[in-house]
């Protein structure tokens, strides 16, 4: 794309914009076929919603309720019909309508991952730079090791050694719940609060520990490679400080598959938080799915997995973006 | 005689590779004069890079400058902290890589990368550094330069990023420039431009050039005085004229003689004989002596050191060759 003018530079973007959209367009879609036949084929939900003691009438009468006396195409129809016009269905257990249940608990489990994911980037990023740059120092090596421990250890288990030590030993951060709460925006969020922190901190520092150790190993990785280069040799030939090879020359050269990573981790922390939720007993998405499970309530647990493929798409879709600011010869096409 | 500007005196540059100790640069001394252009020269291998890389300290683990002094007017390079060796680096000496595909950061700009050796060595304001930077750029015969600050590395072809690099060495008025094949990816015609543009630059403000070249022709154009190496060490160092005319060291003459001549038909190109030994298993005596048409037993024994063979040039050999006349 060298040197195009603006107009052009517009008329790309509009055509990859669209090109994009139609791409999510097909995912989900595709996503909505798995996710409806394999709810298809794991029981039948009819006995979720009826009383034990129910006749054949009634539960053929429930059926007819709920469409399940259809052809499966049909069924998917108007699953699909339903979903485009905004309806999601109705929790069988709340009686509510599933979308609103999840955006309910949305804002805990996103204000929790985005306060882990912050901090394992902060942390992550500086080390892994660090360590790459310095491959055989024994801090690094040190940091390498840690790292090693970060992603072997099963996040459980982490949050319940922490709750050991935090809450019940030294009785110093609380173990459950999201404390104090204010309304910001329509949004129920725990970081507008000291109580809000101090519940938020051990349940995100569980979260935190294996990206932090991935986001860590990849930027070292990365940097490693950089630092090998004959642009950073010529940086350090013009006169330019460690910490400017480093951060500017280096670090924005390591960054692709930081920011793949970085991406995906944010989906997964969002979308399987749920072990941590249910050890922090955190009022989140995830707690919601492992409840909506047991209770078989389908409508839920569908919406939950097209929200979650919603957010992979779109994250997606971001990370593209901002390898094109990152890198100019990687260009939208 | 002007005044020194740099004088190298026995540096040794060691590299610990798992596979052995590489002597890259082993002993080598020579200096350079303000106003002067020292042509370094030698097969691949020699030490010519390590040198340039020697001097602004550039030299990584597992390499080590392992001994020897480094006097750029008058004050030990080697003995600098890290942060003095910075403001030299790039302000009082600038290097052009020998690979110039490589040398330029692929995720900024040409003008960012240009105005980064400004900012860092000049106090001067945004506007002038720009009209320096595109100056510069034209200086080194890029057309439209204004527009092509905004460009990328990969948008240029390996000429222009060649041309690049010469201008962001030249920028910012080093007093030594050490351009390690600086032209290699430029034709013929630009090359000579390019070149005499330097030499110009060099002259106009009384700097100084280490000119390293695989090219005789070049160095016998652009040189004052000449610096052959042969596995980590000088074997032969004196006027141009002098060493082009009249080499005194048998390898310097093997490497004349490799040059084709367009005068002299009936001269069939004679390469020098065998290939540049492992310098990583060199013991004693004079490690050209395999190639060497006038070795002798001595010269298996006794390394031979760097002496004057003439008045206005040094030889490392026991058996110099005479001043032909021609
Ligand atoms: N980083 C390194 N590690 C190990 N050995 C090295 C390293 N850099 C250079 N050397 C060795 O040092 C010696 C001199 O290399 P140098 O690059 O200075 O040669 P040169 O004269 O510039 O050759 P060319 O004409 O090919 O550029 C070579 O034997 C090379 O293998
Ligand atoms: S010392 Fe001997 S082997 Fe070496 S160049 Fe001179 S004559 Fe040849
Ligand atoms: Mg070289």
């Amino acid at each position: 794309m060298s040197f195009l003018s603006a107009t052009d530079g517009i008329t790309v973007l509009i055509g990859y914009l669209i090109k994009r959209l139609l791409q999510m367009a097909l995912v989900l879609f595709a996503v909505s076929v798995i996710v409806f036949l394999m709810m298809s084929f794991t029981g039948d939900p009819v006995f979720m919603v009826i009383p034990i003691d129910s006749t054949a009438a009634e539960i053929e009468q429930a059926r007819r309720l709920l469409g399940l006396d259809r052809s499966l195409l049909s069924q998917y129809w108007i699953f699909v019909t339903n979903l485009l016009q905004g309806d999601f269905g109705r929790s069988y257990v709340f009686r509510q309508p599933a979308m609103d249940l999840i955006l309910e608990r949305l804002p805990a489990t996103i204000e929790m991952v985005l306060v882990a994911i912050t901090l394992a980037t902060v942390i992550a990023v500086p080390l892994g730079v660090f360590a790459g740059a310095n491959p055989n120092r024994p801090i690094s090596r040190g940091i390498m090791a840690g790292s090693l421990l970060g992603i072997s250890l099963p996040g459980f288990w982490v949050g319940m050694m922490l709750i050991f030590f935090f809450s019940v030993r030294y009785q110093f951060l609380p173990s459950s719940g999201r404390g104090e709460t204010v309304q910001f925006l329509g949004l129920r969020l725990s970081i507008l609060t000291g109580d809000g922190w101090s519940h938020i901190i051990l349940p995100a520092v569980t979260l935190a520990l294996a990206t932090l150790a991935i986001i860590l190993r990849i930027t070292r990785a990365g940097m490693m490679e950089v630092m090998r280069q004959d642009y950073i040799r010529f940086a350090r030939a013009k006169g330019a400080s460690r910490w400017h090879i480093l951060f500017g020359h280096g670090l924005k050269n390591a960054l692709i598959p930081v920011v793949t990573i970085f991406g995906l981790q944010l989906g997964d922390l969002i979308a399987f938080a749920t072990i941590t939720e249910t050890i922090f007993a955190w009022p989140g998405t995830g707690k919601l799915l492992i409840d909506s499970i047991y209770r078989g309530d389908r409508p839920v647990i569908v919406v939950y997995l097209m929200l979650t493929a919603f957010i992979f798409v779109a994250i997606n879709f971001i990370v593209d973006i901002v390898y094109t600011m990152i890198d100019p010869r990687i260009a939208v096409k | 005689m002007s005044e020194t500007l740099l004088d190298i005196r026995g540096l040794k540059t060691h590299f610990h590779t798992f596979s052995g100790l590489v002597k890259a640069v082993d002993g080598v001394s020579f200096d350079v004069r303000k106003g002067e252009v020292v042509g370094l020269v030698g097969e691949s291998g020699g030490g010519k890079s390590v040198i340039g890389f020697s001097i602004l300290r550039l030299i990584e683990p597992p390499g080590r400058i392992e001994a020897g002094e480094i006097l750029f007017d008058g004050e030990d390079l080697t003995k600098k902290s890290e942060v003095e060796i910075r403001a030299v680096r790039g302000g009082e000496i600038a290097m052009v890589f020998q690979d110039p595909m490589t040398s330029l950061n692929p995720v900024y700009t040409i003008g960012r990368q240009m105005d980064e050796m400004l900012q860092l060595h000049t106090e001067l304001a945004e506007p002038a550094r720009r009209a320096r930077c595109i100056r510069m750029l034209e200086d080194v015969g890029i057309s439209e330069a204004e527009s092509r600050l905004n460009a990328y590395p990969h948008q240029f072809s390996g000429g222009m990023r060649q041309r690049v690099v010469i201008a962001i060495a030249l920028l910012a008025g080093s007093r030594l420039i050490i351009a390690d094949e600086p032209t290699t990816a430029l034709d013929v015609t630009v090359q000579s431009q390019i070149l005499k543009l330097m030499r110009r630059q060099i002259s106009e403000r009384g700097a100084a050039m280490i000119l390293v070249t695989h090219d005789l022709a070049v160095v016998s154009e652009m040189a004052d005085r000449i610096v052959v190496l042969y596995c980590g060490r000088v074997v032969e160092r004196g006027r141009t004229e002098d060493v082009i005319a009249h080499p005194a060291h048998p390898y310097t003459r093997g490497l004349l003689d490799s040059i084709p001549r367009i005068t002299d038909r009936q001269h069939r190109l004679r390469q020098i004989p065998g290939t540049v030994p492992d310098i990583r298993e060199l013991g004693s005596g004079c490690s050209f002596r395999e190639r060497c048409f006038r070795a002798q037993p001595l010269c298996a024994e006794k390394t031979p050191e760097l002496a004057p063979v003439r008045q206005t040039l040094d030889a490392a050999c026991h058996f110099p060759l005479e001043e032909t006349k021609a």
